[in-house]
């Protein structure tokens, strides 16, 4: 192949953006920003990576389409509309820190959420071995110092800490997954190992390879078994971060790992459409679906933290969002890239108003959220949005989320395999997860608040991007060809 | 008819509305909830009114793509039934916000939650895709739970969270029944003569399953035995407006889900089942009249009341002829209006005024005497509710009863004997909490000084339903010429036998 640089610049754009956008912004922060207060040093930031966000987002609709750079990227319609929502909900996320309370480096915090889009927007893309690897280091290393940013606060170190610890294991397993891959097949172009790997499913190396690779998918989409490092993370780490956490870099996990699967080792697959399942990795897909969706559904009911309680609904949500992946080689990745992508618009809004309830004392447990529709109608309207769209109720996008993947994944082979059942459990458990989304509710929208609880005044940013976060959900929700007719 | 959509939308925006004038003033935002149903209910009577059954059964109202990928369509349609029950709403809704007008706490709120409610029933009831229909159906459960557990009363947080989430469990069922069909059909449409179409070819072990799910899904909100536990609890905690509508339009959400989805969809599982339908079906008259006639709590006998009244509408559809059927539709349309009445009779006239709903108490009160104008609605709306000639619940019946005996006599016996229980659990209460003996050392002063006379819109209100009832009751043509033309159309043909006719 020959190196095609210049189409290799002109595909990367938007990521020479955001990397100008973190270097502008420190170089701002150090030098003009430094006479003012915490407050508007964060929002000067976080406005300057906003700008920087929108750029590549423009960058990337105006983007070439196709093949880049010999096959290593590859910019198809999952590629491009993953990109673009990726950016989106880096854009929510950034109007949420610029509500937190300010953390004592918001330039660096800033910067690292946008190195982190960067690592984002090349995994939607990357359609090669390393450069997926590299794509998921940058995004999972800046992840981890978005976690642990607080370091002084316990939590947030133990935050930071343990996301890190569960992750170096989890890029180990996939690298180790990775380099077993090549020693197959001789390639690192994904195209290139589809059509070179071994025919039978059940070679033991070809298992060892795929049964890692699946391990570190788990971890980074936070689906059980490998889901462990969430509830704590959710729990510790700055507010803002955590919504680049269940948002962005769900959605960036989901297309990486959909292409991973499906281009790179479609021959592997097997089938759970119908008994008996035949060998390859859906089948072990569908056990980590299942896995995920009592772990998270059945977590949730049991928890009193309000972050707690969202990470077991995120991993809840992964094990559904399984489903879609399964159903994506026959017939396409619209289901998964539509629910990821409207999961993290409510999920980060969720955790968007959890930081602004913050700036007036601790919110932790869901009773800090009582009588939120006294304190701050707004607040307390967007929070009902978001949390409903989470349980899946029409007309918002999470409904017809869950419902696309369902029926998609129904289509497979109907109620005649492990497939169609994970679909009606996952149906039952939506009706089970309705309780622990209500209790959520009743907090907020019924109860009333604690007397010496006073109103709580919204930030201007944050009030754009919560009210934004909350309108497109509601808008996808009316009008889902919206989202589905993408380029 | 063209402007029969508008019901929804007009029901959503006045949600809004009310929600936005609600901080200001609670008294625009009752004005502009009332003007909002008085709206909605003005298009349905208009469009009743000119209504021309056609043979096709379905009339399009709306048709666009809405979701292409999928094959999902914005379609309304409306024949005889679902004009029945779009009328039935707006007087249900009407009433409910006169007899609403003293809710002081959170105004605004209570009203956009009652009206987002209201558009989801109309929605329902004017929906032609399955698809539209479900999120219809499920827009109408959510504001239930905060009617219920913000404004209600005895054990409210229990109560709205058992019904919201058998309500959701049951549309659940009918999601995967649905889901299922979809798929099985090769994933092209959803709208309800397509899916019957496709249904054609399914396996009877499909279809079995397939009306099993949705049919039990549905009867979960219709009250059926033995998943009708959520409703006697959910309409005691209510307040007053929300038990009317619960009892009056959403329990006939889930009936009319049963007739409008379930059998036109899946003909062959429902004669599979139609003989447990059946039977269920009176179990649920007669065990829950027999419950009703033993409660202590003056709402829990008309919260059991509605259960064994929605037995006979369910009997009606397990019968499977147009006269059984139509009966259905007809007692859907009398029972909403009686609960409403009985509702509003217990949880605004009397509860309001008394605080307390335990017969014993209010045995010691003679409430005759002091609010006269509570106790003669009550009576007339307790002769309707027993099937006196001359109110709509009698037509109703007879009809049903008429139909089924064609089917199952037996069911149909055993039903006639749950009138009579009806009869008398109905008789006892009359007597016991409005004509009891006042004996003076109990009924002291504080309870005749305190009592507030009758307002003008609980009367306005009042006046609205027991019309209703004895319109229907003396000229039952009114409603069945709408009803029977739809049950003759080819989609319901397949599924009914004619009858005698």
């Amino acid at each position: 192949m020959s190196p095609d640089y210049a189409g290799l610049f002109l595909a990367l754009r938007p990521e020479g953006a955001l990397v100008l956008g973190a270097l502008t912004v420190l170089a701002l922060d150090l030098s003009v920003f430094r006479r003012h207060s915490g407050d508007l040093r964060m929002a000067l930031a976080a406005m300057l990576g906003g700008i920087a966000v929108i750029g590549a987002g423009v960058l990337t609709w105006m983007g070439p389409h196709g093949s880049v750079f010999g096959g290593s990227l590859m910019f198809d319609r999952l590629a491009i509309t993953t990109r673009l929502g990726v950016l989106a909900l880096v854009l929510v996320s950034l109007g949420i820190a610029s509500a937190s309370r300010a953390p004592r480096n918001a330039a660096e915090f800033v910067a690292v959420i946008l190195f982190a889009s960067c690592g984002f927007t090349l995994m939607a893309a990357a359609q090669q071995l390393l450069l997926g690897f590299l794509a998921i280091e940058l995004a999972s290393l800046s992840l981890y110092v978005l976690a642990g940013f607080e370091k002084t606060r316990p939590t947030s170190a133990e935050a930071g800490m343990k996301y890190f610890l569960f992750g170096g294991m989890a890029a180990a397993f996939l690298l180790f997954g990775f380099s077993l891959l090549y020693g197959l097949t001789g390639s690192i172009d994904l195209p290139e190992i589809a059509s070179r790997l071994p025919a039978d499913p059940r070679n033991p190396l070809l298992v060892v390879a795929f049964v890692m690779v699946l391990v570190a998918f788990g971890f980074k989409v936070a689906a059980a078994p490998f889901h462990l490092w969430a509830p704590d993370v959710y729990e510790g780490a700055p507010t803002a971060s955590v919504s680049v956490v269940a948002s962005a870099s769900k959605l960036a996990g989901f297309a990486f790992f959909t292409r991973l699967l499906w281009v790179g080792m479609p021959t592997a697959a097997g089938s759970v459409a119908a008994l008996p399942v035949s060998a390859g990795w859906l089948p072990a897909l569908a056990a980590i679906s299942l896995f995920s969706m009592l772990v998270g559904n059945f977590g949730a009911l049991a928890q009193q933290n309000i972050r707690r309680l969202l990470a077991y609904s995120a991993i809840a949500h992964s094990g559904a969002l399984m489903l879609g992946v399964m159903a994506a080689g026959e017939f396409g990745s619209a289901p998964v890239f539509y629910y990821a992508a409207t999961y993290g618009l409510a999920a980060s809004g969720a955790f968007g108003v959890i930081a602004v309830v913050e700036r007036t004392g601790p919110c932790q447990k869901i009773s800090d959220l009582a009588g939120l529709h006294r304190r701050s109608p707004l607040l307390a309207g967007c929070l009902g949005i978001f949390i409903l769209s989470l349980a899946g109720i029409p007309p918002l996008a999470g409904f017809f989320g869950k419902f696309y993947v369902f029926a998609t994944a129904l289509r497979l082979g109907g109620l005649a395999g492990p497939a169609g059942w994970l679909v009606v459990l996952a149906i039952a458990l939506s009706a089970l997860a309705l309780y622990y989304y209500l209790v959520v509710l009743k907090q907020a929208l019924v109860a009333d608040p604690d007397p010496e609880a006073g109103p709580i005044k919204v930030p201007i940013l944050a009030a754009i991007a919560l009210v934004t976060a909350a309108g497109l959900v509601v808008l996808f929700g009316v009008a889902p060809s919206l989202l589905l007719n993408l380029p | 008819m063209n402007a029969l959509p508008c019901t929804v939308y007009i029901s959503l925006t006045g949600a809004l509305l009310t929600l936005v004038l609600g901080r200001r003033s609670p008294g625009a935002a009752r004005v502009t909830a009332l003007g909002s149903a008085l709206l909605a209910w003005g298009i349905a009577l208009v469009a009743a009114y000119q209504f021309h059954p056609s043979p096709a059964g379905l009339q399009t109202l709306v048709d666009v793509p809405w979701i292409p990928q999928l094959g999902i369509r914005y379609h309304l349609a409306a024949d005889g039934i679902s004009l029945t029950l779009v009328v039935l709403t707006g007087l249900a809704a009407t009433a409910g916000i006169l007899f609403s007008w003293n809710v002081e706490e959170r105004t605004g709120e209570f009203f956009a939650f009652y009206l987002t409610l209201i558009g989801g029933v109309y929605g329902v009831f004017l929906s032609a895709d399955a698809f539209l229909f479900f999120v219809f159906y499920e827009i109408a459960i959510v504001p239930k739970y905060f009617l219920i557990s913000i404004w209600g009363s005895t054990n409210r947080e229990y109560g709205a969270m058992k019904l919201v989430l058998y309500s959701f469990a049951g549309s659940a069922l009918v999601l995967a029944g649905l889901l299922w069909a979809y798929a099985a059909g090769g994933a092209q449409s959803f709208a309800i003569g397509d899916l019957a179409a496709a249904a054609t070819q399914f396996s009877h072990t499909q279809q079995v399953g397939m009306f099993a799910l949705v049919f039990l899904g549905f009867g979960v909100l219709a009250g059926m035995f033995p998943f009708h536990t959520w409703a006697p609890t959910g309409h005691v905690a209510a307040p007053t407006a929300a038990s009317m509508l619960l009892a009056g339009v959403v329990m006939k959400l889930g009936a009319y889900g049963c007739l409008r989805m379930a059998l036109p969809l899946f003909p062959v599982g429902f004669v599979f089942w139609q003989p447990v339908i059946a039977w269920l079906a009176v179990i649920g008259i007669v065990y829950a009249g027999l419950i009703a006639l033993v409660q202590e709590d003056f709402k829990f006998v008309i919260g059991y009341s509605s259960v064994s009244h929605m037995g006979f509408v369910l009997l009606g559809i397990a019968a499977a002829n147009v006269r059984a059927v139509s009966g259905a539709v007809l007692q859907m349309f009398s029972h909403g209006v009686i609960a409403g009445l009985l509702f509003a009779v217990v949880g605004r006239m009397v509860y309001d005024r008394t605080h307390t709903r335990k017969l014993a108490d209010l045995r010691s009160m003679s409430l005759y005497r002091q609010i006269p104008f509570a106790a003669t609605v009550f009576v007339l709306a307790g002769l309707a509710s027993m099937g006196m000639p001359g109110f709509s619940g009698f037509p109703a019946e007879l009809t049903i009863l008429i139909g089924a005996w064609q089917t199952s006599p037996w069911c149909t016996a055993i039903a006639a004997f749950g009138v009579l229980v009806a009869a008398a659990f109905t008789l006892r209460v009359i007597q016991v909490s409005f004509f009891g003996t006042s004996s003076p050392s109990v009924a002291g002063p504080s309870h005749t000084a305190a009592m507030a006379p009758i307002s003008v819109p609980e009367k306005i209100g009042a006046a609205l339903l027991v019309g209703a009832t004895i319109l229907v009751g003396l000229k039952p043509d009114l409603l069945l010429n709408l009803i029977e033309p739809a049950l003759r159309s080819p989609l319901f043909q397949g599924v009914l036998n004619g009858g005698a006719s």
